[in-house]
């Protein structure tokens, strides 16, 4: 029911694992649903020049994790933002349509870790 | 790769002799049990000794036993028919929350349709408890279904007492007995059972096949019509080689039931040892002892099944998951939920059914396997790393 992509991102996984003194961290998903993401990244003059995440979920939740982490890293946060659910979904040659929502929930982490990140440097800005 | 295959609740590999008798009856027995000549009488004689096999294994006449297509036809028909057949008396079912969806679905679509049903529910093992039974029994009460094991845990439920309530009440009593017909003893008369549901592919036997015991005088309507087979309540011309492949598997299970149970009792065992022994933040879900001999349901906290299922795949190793990402449906195994188990523990839930082919070899290379599998999850997991943060480690 995967594609050999999501299988090869599963089996070995990109970017896994924690990150000291992240820039930004995005928190998504719930265990009672049984899938929850987290994705940490440093941010220098506004390119993602680190990324790493960590999962608990199904096969496509790791998958998504990892390809998402791969498509983000070295770029601008404004292309950064330009990812959505879809674009991880195709560079992982498709989902079956019961797993989309891994694809949602990659997308979401992604931009909670960018927006903590913006919330945070705002926060350093205040006078 | 040598595969395997620790699935066997959710269906079975045909027994070579059951494949031989099936290959024989294909070949050689085509006619229709329902004509006069050589090729009927021929294959009514087939037909009939197999309904003799299966219904000797359960203390039963022949002439209660009708073949259907399966567990899921039996449940429906056991439930739809004495719900119609009844319906003078009253319009109340009892079921429990763990039952097979062949069950509740239907009790479900029976609501639309102007019935009451209630849901008994189950403790933290998954057995119901007879007193809550006793007391949703009521004068429009007409039928209780209760399933004798559970295909998701194990857990066996008390059908002997269940049968004895139903019957001093004077309500019928169906039992799915797809996990455990032919795996343990069952005696309709004894453990007054008015209805029963049996399949072949769980007993080493053909998909697509399955029987109905129904005790004579329970009254039922019939939920398909046509010809005048099976007294009429399953009509359609017989599957022949797969009754003759029921009746070969009946006679097989029954044949071996002690010493194939005494054997994956042991299996199952050593299996949960080598587990415990090797695996931390686990438990069992399913009752400790009154358990279905083949089947072991383990939570690994902190992980999801899916993941846990893809992994041993990949070193040949088959088995099943109560997690939500392994169904359709997105929910948690309802059975393990019931049981109070809390949802991301039900999520990392495993089920390891043994059968026929498995091997103490096989048992220990699960064994050796498992926690490295569960490791490498569990190192992709922020539960895990908050759990070890927690713990100060």
């Amino acid at each position: 029911m995967y594609s050999e992509k999501v299988m090869d991102h599963f089996r070995n996984p990109r970017n896994m694992g924690e990150m000291e003194n992240p820039d930004g961290v995005g928190k998504v998903g719930n265990p009672v649903c049984g899938d929850m993401m987290e994705l940490y990244i440093k941010v220098e003059n506004d390119i993602i020049t680190d990324v790493k995440f960590m999962t608990f979920g199904c096969g496509a939740a790791i998958a998504t994790s990892s390809m998402v982490t791969e498509l983000v890293k070295g770029k601008t946060l404004d292309e950064a933002l330009k990812i959505s659910n879809a674009t991880v979904a195709e560079a992982l040659d498709g989902l079956p349509p019961v797993k989309m929502h891994c694809s949602v929930l990659a997308e979401d982490a992604l931009k909670a870790a960018m927006e903590d990140y913006r919330s945070k440097k705002a926060q350093a800005f205040k006078p | 790769m040598k595969r395997i295959y620790l699935d066997h609740n959710a269906t079975t590999p045909v027994h070579p002799e059951v494949a031989d008798e099936v290959c024989r009856c294909l070949r050689e027995d085509f006619g229709n049990a329902g004509t006069l000549y050589s090729y009927g009488r021929e294959a009514k004689k087939l037909v009939d000794d197999a309904r003799e096999m299966i219904a000797s294994v359960i203390g039963a006449k022949r002439e209660e036993i009708l073949f259907t297509s399966g567990g899921t036809e039996s449940d429906n028909m056991a439930v739809r028919g004495v719900a119609y057949g009844n319906i003078n008396k009253g319009r109340h079912l009892i079921t429990s929350t763990i039952e097979h969806h062949a069950i509740l679905e239907t009790c479900k679509a029976l609501e639309k349709e102007g019935f009451e049903v209630t849901y008994l529910p189950v403790d933290e093992y998954g057995t119901i408890k007879l007193d809550e039974l006793k007391n949703a029994i009521r004068p429009d009460t007409t039928l209780i279904t209760i399933m004798h094991a559970n295909n998701e845990t194990g857990t066996i439920q008390p059908v002997s007492e269940i049968g004895r309530i139903a019957r001093e009440k004077g309500v019928a009593f169906h039992t799915d007995t797809v996990q455990t017909y032919g795996k343990l003893k069952i005696n309709v008369d004894e453990m007054n059972i008015d209805l029963l549901s049996v399949s072949a592919h769980k007993l080493h036997g053909p998909k697509g096949v399955g029987a109905l015991y129904m005790r004579k005088g329970v009254r039922m309507k019939p939920v398909m019509f046509g010809g005048h087979q099976e007294r009429k309540m399953r009509p359609g011309t017989h599957n022949m080689p797969g009754i003759a492949g029921l009746g070969k598997a009946a006679e097989i299970a029954s044949r071996d039931m002690q010493v194939e149970g005494e054997r994956l009792l042991k299996l199952r065992e050593r299996l949960w040892e080598g587990i415990k022994a090797n695996i931390p933040h686990i438990r069992l879900n399913g009752h400790p002892t009154e358990r279905l001999n083949n089947t072991l349901n383990v939570s690994f906290e902190f992980v999801e099944g899916e993941s846990l299922i893809l992994s041993l795949d990949d070193l040949g190793i088959c088995v099943a998951s109560g997690s939500a990402c392994t169904s359709d449906s997105l929910e948690p195994s309802h059975v393990l939920l019931a049981m109070g188990c809390v949802p991301e523990v039900a999520h990392g839930s495993l089920r390891f059914s043994l059968g026929r082919g498995n091997t103490e070899d096989e048992i220990d290379l699960v064994i050796q396997a498992l926690p490295k599998v569960v490791e490498r999850m569990r190192s992709m997991s922020p539960l895990y790393r908050e759990f070890l943060k927690k713990q100060g480690k």
